[in-house]
């Protein structure tokens, strides 16, 4: 049990440092006008490495199951400009559904 | 506060996979950690993925080191995400290392205002039920055992990666940083097979430095 409590307590302070080290390193300043570009495309970068992840990352292995069919729908849904409510529950749906066959 | 209440009710809609994955992270880890341990985890480690990820280390008989290294590797995408937030957050070092813990990446991706700038008051606004899913969800789940069913059968598992996808069409500008997107897709899928889990997200961060060629 003691390993239980050391792996949650070292996990706390690791994931409380990792979240503040930004904030707390630039302070109140804003970036340096060099890296705006940079900033305005980790969005972007990093929410479409979630996408894929997410869908096609299972452990180790890559793999298209039925939530890759979800979010090819989701994409169709997003292509018709639905509000992102609908296009998230389409995904579940769809995927839910081929799953049920 | 407007935009408070206008994340709040964005966060809404993301709390039902949140509901649905709380129960389960509380069944299946319940075994390994014990029920209390496992809600005050969720309280104080407040990281689905990463929480998932270290005790699946414990339970396949791996060390404290490992498990932590594991859970803190997942946890490394906040490091970029953190430096992007940081000019919308207030006030001192102690005050804004207490606003920072507020970000999950659902409330994060809600609060961008599409021109690279963040919303605090959307951020903070959109973790409340968040957080309060993700708590009420574990405790349902360690106690109470699964009372939902799979949560892959019921497709919850495809909805947040069609959340990120929405976010990045409908609110990010991709004349200009799809390369970017294209190429964070790229490296993070090249990594899933040979980097530990949570890197290949952190790595794909390295596809934003395109952005040091323009301004």
């Amino acid at each position: 049990m003691t390993a239980v409590w050391v792996t949650i307590g070292l996990l706390t302070v690791g994931t409380v440092a990792i979240k503040a080290a930004g904030p707390v390193a630039l302070g109140g300043r804003d970036l340096p006008p060099r890296l705006n570009g940079v900033v305005a495309r980790l969005a972007p970068a990093l929410l479409s490495a979630l996408v894929v992840v997410e869908t096609f990352g299972h452990g180790h292995e890559l793999a298209v199951d039925e939530s890759a069919i979800g979010l090819l729908a989701a994409a169709a849904a997003l292509a018709a400009r639905l509000p992102i409510v609908v296009v998230v529950l389409i995904a579940a749906v769809v995927t839910a559904l081929l799953r049920a066959l | 506060m407007p935009q408070m209440k206008e994340g709040f009710k964005a966060g809404l809609a993301f709390t039902i996979p949140t509901l649905a994955l709380g129960p389960s992270f509380g069944v299946l880890v319940e075994p390994v950690l014990g029920a209390t341990a496992a809600i005050l985890m969720s309280i104080f480690v407040f990281a689905g993925a990463a929480q998932f990820g270290s005790v699946t280390v414990l339970a396949a008989g791996g060390g404290v080191a490992s498990a932590v290294s594991a859970g803190l590797l997942i946890n490394g995408r906040f490091l970029p995400m953190g430096l992007a937030m940081a000019p919308a957050l207030r006030g001192g070092p102690l005050r804004r290392a207490a606003e920072a813990q507020a970000m999950v990446d659902a409330s994060w991706a809600i609060a961008q205002r599409g021109d690279g700038g963040f919303d605090r008051e959307m951020m903070l606004g959109a973790t409340i039920p968040q957080a309060a899913c993700w708590w009420a969800g574990t405790a349902i789940g360690a106690l109470g055992g699964s009372l939902i069913g799979d949560p892959r059968a019921l497709g919850l598992d495809a909805m947040f990666p069609a959340f990120y996808l929405a976010l990045l069409v409908y609110e990010m500008d991709l004349r200009v940083t799809g390369m970017s997107a294209l190429l964070g897709a790229a490296i993070a899928l090249c990594l899933v097979p040979i980097a530990p889990p949570g890197i290949p997200v952190v790595a794909a961060s390295a596809a934003a430095l395109l952005g040091l060629r323009q301004r």
